[in-house]
C-alpha cells in the first residue's frame, strides 16, 4: 500500500467544489486502498481492527474516565481513574522538589528553551555561539538554580528531583558531554598515534562490552565501596558520569562511521593546502563527518533519554520510577493501567518530537545536495 | 638494678591500667562513642535507607510525603537523637542495592521491610538490631473456593512471583502436607493481579504484608479471603554497620520504645498528659522524668518522649498503616506478648 498524496480540497471551497473534488476523491482511494484484491483485503482488515479496537479504548480512557475529585473514591466509572495522574502530576514531573523552590525549576527550562531556539531554528545567525552558550553557560547556570545553595538560594538537595526533570537533567548532561568525548574517542580510534589509538579503542570495547545496566549498578554498588570512608559522591552525578562514559562510547563509533564516509580525497587535498591535522580535522573532515551521521546520532539521543529511566533500579526515582512509586500507595493501589499508559505518552511526545525534529535538522543539512528549497 | 626498673615499671603499669580502667567506666557511663551517631548528630540530619515503595511500610502519599511503618522507625529514631522526626533524608533503595548502600556508609540505618537472616548476618557483615514486622509467606484466595485454610488449596493454581522464595516455600509445604498446589508466574504484581482477576489461577501469593495490599488491589477486594496461615518465616526488620555497636543498641532500642509505649498505652495523644501525672515508676523511668536511660544510649534522656510525641507508639502505627482503614492486615504475630504476639520489648532497667 504505497500513499500517494491525497487529493487537495482547496481551502473555502463551496459544496459544488467539494463535490467536483469527489471523483478525484474516490480515485485516490481506488489508487492507494483498494488497488488489488490483496490490498482491498488488509484495508478491510485494517479498518474490522479499528473497529474493534477504537471504541473501548475512546470508552475507556475518555468517555467513561474520570478526573475530578481528590481520592479513589472519585472513581466510580467503568473508565480510567486520570485523577490519580492529576493529583500526582507535581510528582510525575519534578520529584519532591519542594512547591516554594519550583520557580526555579521554571526559570531553568525558560533558559533551555531560550538557549536551544535560536540553536534549532532554521536562521539563526552565529548558531555556533548559541551552541557553545547551550553546552557551557546554560548548564553552569542551571546547575546553580537548581542545586543552590548560593546567592540565597536555598539548597535543594538532589535526593529530591525527580520525575521527567530528572530525565531531561540526565539526559541533557549525557548528550554534553558524550557527544564531545565521542567525537574525541572517534577522532582518537583513526589517529595514526599508537597510544591514542589504543587508549580510544580499549575505551570503546570496554563500555561496549557491558550492559549499561552493569554500569549503573557499578556506579551505584561499586564506587562507595573504593571510595574512603565517609566521602560520598552523589548518587546523581554517579548516574550521570556513567551515562556519560556509556553512550560516549556507542556516540564515537557512530561519528567513526562518519569519518569512514568521507572520502579520502577531501583529506588529501586539505593536507595539499597545507592545514595541520586539527585544522584538517575542524574544518574539513568533521562537518561532513557529522552531516553523514546525524540520523545516527539523534537515534543514540532518542535511545538514552528512554534509558535514563534505568536509573530507577538504582534507586533514583525517574517518571518511570515515580509512577510506580506512586502505585504503591494503599489508597491509590491497582491503577497500574492509567500511570503506566501515561508514562508511555509523556516519553512518546519527548522522542516523538526528538526524532521529528531529527529528520527536519537532516533535510535541513542536505539541502545543498538535493537542491530542495 | 634492673629487677628493680622492671619492678618499677610492673608498679607504674598496674597504677596506669587502674587508672584506665576507672576512667574507662567514667567514660562509658557519660559518653558514648558511635562514628555513626556523632556523624548523624554533627550532620543534624539522619539517613535512613527505605523501600523505593511498598504499601505498608514505605510509600509516599500524594503529597509526596514519606509514610509507613518503616518510615516511622525512620521519624522515631530521628526524634531521639536528633529531638526533630523530619530531620531525615529518605534514601529509596531497591533490594539489589540495598546492603551495599549500607555498607558504603551512604546510609546511617536501613530500614526496609528485609528479612533477618543468617547469611547477611554473617557474610555481609551486617547487624540486624530488631525486628519490626513478624510475617511470613501468606496466601489470598478466591472467596468462592470455599476454603479456609492453606491445606485445603490440593490442586488449586496460585499466581506466584518469579525470582523469589515463594515458590520452593509452595513445594516444601505441598511435599511436608502431601498437597499438590500448581503454581503459575509471573514477573510484576500487578501482571498478577490482572492474572487473578481475569480467573487463571485461584489465589495470590507473598508475604502477609504485601498480600493484604494486593487485598486492596483487587477490583472487589469483598471476593478475596487471605487465609490465616504463614507457611514461611519472613521476619522483617533494621539493619546497621558491623563495627558500631552502640548505634545498633540504640536503633534496637527505639523500637523497644515504640513497643514499651503500647505497653504502657501511652500513645501519641495522651503523651503529654500521661507525663505530667505519672507516679508510676516504670513509666516516669521510660518517658525520661528519672534514672539515666537516655544517657546510656548517647541521646536525651527524654527520647521515648520525643519518640511516642511525634510517631506514636508501635500500635498506633500498625493500626495506621496495616489496620482496618489501611491494608487491613490482622496483626497476628505482630500483637504484643502480652496478647499472644512475638512483639516484646525488653524491660526498661
Amino acid at each position: 500500500m504505497t500513499l500517494q498524496a491525497p487529493a487537495v480540497v482547496p481551502p473555502g471551497g463551496s459544496f459544488e467544489g467539494f463535490a467536483a473534488q469527489l471523483p478525484r476523491a474516490f480515485e485516490w482511494l481506488r489508487r492507494n486502498l483498494f488497488s488489488s484484491s490483496s490490498n482491498t483485503l488488509l484495508t478491510l482488515l485494517v479498518l474490522a481492527f479499528f473497529f474493534l479496537v477504537i471504541p473501548p479504548v475512546f470508552n475507556w480512557a475518555i468517555a467513561d474516565a474520570t478526573i475530578s475529585g481528590n481520592s479513589k473514591a472519585a472513581c466510580t466509572g467503568s473508565g480510567a481513574c486520570w485523577t490519580f495522574v492529576k493529583l500526582r502530576l507535581h510528582t510525575f514531573l519534578w520529584g519532591h522538589y519542594p512547591e516554594s523552590e519550583l520557580w526555579r525549576v521554571g526559570v531553568a527550562t525558560l533558559l533551555l528553551v531560550f538557549f536551544s531556539v535560536p540553536v534549532m531554528r532554521d536562521n539563526t545567525r552565529h548558531r555556533g555561539i548559541y551552541l557553545l552558550l547551550l553546552l557551557t553557560v546554560f548548564p553552569f547556570v542551571a546547575a546553580v538554580l537548581l542545586v543552590g545553595g548560593v546567592l540565597g538560594l536555598p539548597e535543594v538537595d538532589t535526593s529530591e528531583w525527580g520525575g521527567l526533570m530528572l530525565d531531561v537533567i540526565i539526559s541533557f548532561v549525557t548528550v554534553a558531554g558524550a557527544l564531545p568525548l565521542g567525537v574525541l574517542l572517534a577522532l582518537g580510534r583513526r589517529s595514526e598515534l599508537g597510544v591514542f589509538k589504543f587508549l580510544s579503542i580499549a575505551f570503546i570495547e570496554l563500555w561496549r562490552g557491558v550492559p549499561l545496566l552493569t554500569v549503573l549498578f557499578m556506579s551505584a554498588v561499586m564506587v562507595p565501596l573504593f571510595l574512603p570512608h565517609g566521602v560520598s559522591v552523589d548518587r546523581l552525578i554517579r548516574a550521570m558520569v556513567a551515562f556519560t562514559l556509556f553512550n560516549a562510547a556507542y556516540m564515537a563509533e557512530t561519528v567513526r562511521g562518519g569519518l569512514q564516509g568521507v572520502p579520502v580525497g577531501q583529506e588529501e587535498a586539505a593536507s595539499s593546502l597545507g592545514l595541520g591535522w586539527w585544522k584538517m580535522q575542524i574544518f574539513v573532515t568533521l562537518p561532513q563527518a557529522l552531516r553523514i551521521v546525524v540520523p545516527g546520532i539523534v537515534n543514540n539521543i532518542v535511545d538514552l533519554f528512554k534509558d535514563t529511566s534505568l536509573v530507577t533500579i538504582i534507586g533514583l526515582v525517574d517518571l518511570l520510577g515515580a509512577v510506580e512509586q506512586a502505585l504503591k500507595d494503599p489508597a491509590w493501589l491497582g491503577l497500574a493501567k492509567e500511570g503506566y499508559i501515561f508514562t508511555a505518552a509523556l516519553f512518546f511526545v519527548c522522542c516523538f518530537a526528538m526524532s521529528s525534529y531529527g529528520r527536519r535538522f537532516e533535510r535541513r543539512l542536505n539541502r545543498h545536495r538535493t537542491g530542495a528549497p | 638494678m634492673i629487677r628493680q626498673v622492671a619492678k618499677a615499671f610492673t608498679c607504674l603499669a598496674a597504677l596506669a591500667g587502674l587508672f584506665a580502667l576507672g576512667s574507662g567506666g567514667a567514660l562509658a557511663q557519660n559518653e558514648v562513642k558511635s562514628p555513626t551517631l556523632d556523624a548523624v548528630k554533627k550532620r543534624g540530619q539522619l539517613i535512613c535507607g527505605v523501600d523505593t515503595g511498598i504499601p505498608g511500610f514505605a510509600f509516599q502519599d500524594s503529597a509526596g510525603k514519606w509514610q509507613g511503618l518503616d518510615v516511622a522507625y525512620c521519624r522515631a529514631l530521628a526524634a531521639a537523637v536528633l529531638g526533630d522526626p523530619e530531620k531525615v533524608k529518605y534514601v529509596g533503595t531497591t533490594s539489589k542495592v540495598r546492603f551495599s548502600v549500607l555498607q558504603s556508609g551512604e546510609i546511617d540505618v536501613l530500614i526496609r521491610d528485609s528479612t533477618h537472616t543468617l547469611t547477611r548476618n554473617t557474610e555481609l557483615g551486617l547487624a540486624e538490631p530488631a525486628v519490626n514486622f513478624f510475617t511470613g509467606e501468606s496466601f489470598m484466595v478466591r472467596k468462592a473456593l470455599n476454603v479456609a485454610h492453606v491445606k485445603e488449596l490440593n490442586g488449586a493454581t496460585i499466581c506466584v512471583l518469579t525470582g523469589t522464595t515463594l515458590e520452593l516455600n509452595i513445594a516444601d509445604f505441598g511435599r511436608a502436607n502431601n498437597i499438590k498446589i500448581n503454581t503459575l508466574l509471573f514477573e510484576k504484581p500487578e501482571e498478577a493481579f490482572a492474572a487473578a482477576e481475569a480467573g487463571r489461577c485461584d489465589g495470590y501469593t507473598d508475604d502477609g504484608g504485601s498480600v493484604a495490599a494486593s487485598r486492596s488491589a483487587m477490583k472487589n477486594p469483598a471476593d478475596w479471603v487471605i487465609l490465616p496461615e504463614l507457611i514461611s518465616r519472613e521476619f522483617l526488620g533494621s539493619y546497621t554497620r558491623q563495627g558500631d555497636e552502640r548505634w545498633s543498641i540504640l536503633v534496637k532500642w527505639v523500637h523497644y520504645a515504640m513497643l514499651e509505649g503500647e505497653v504502657l498505652g501511652i500513645t501519641k495523644a495522651n503523651v503529654d498528659q500521661i507525663k505530667g501525672e505519672t507516679k508510676d515508676p516504670e513509666t516516669r523511668g521510660f518517658l525520661g522524668l528519672e534514672g539515666n536511660f537516655g544517657k546510656f544510649l548517647g541521646v536525651d534522656n527524654d527520647w521515648c518522649y520525643k519518640i511516642i510525641k511525634s510517631v506514636g507508639n508501635y500500635g498506633e502505627n500498625y493500626e495506621m498503616y496495616f489496620g482496618p482503614n489501611a491494608l487491613a492486615l490482622p496483626r497476628g504475630w505482630n500483637e504484643l506478648y502480652t496478647k499472644g504476639g512475638l512483639q516484646a520489648p525488653l524491660p526498661w532497667r
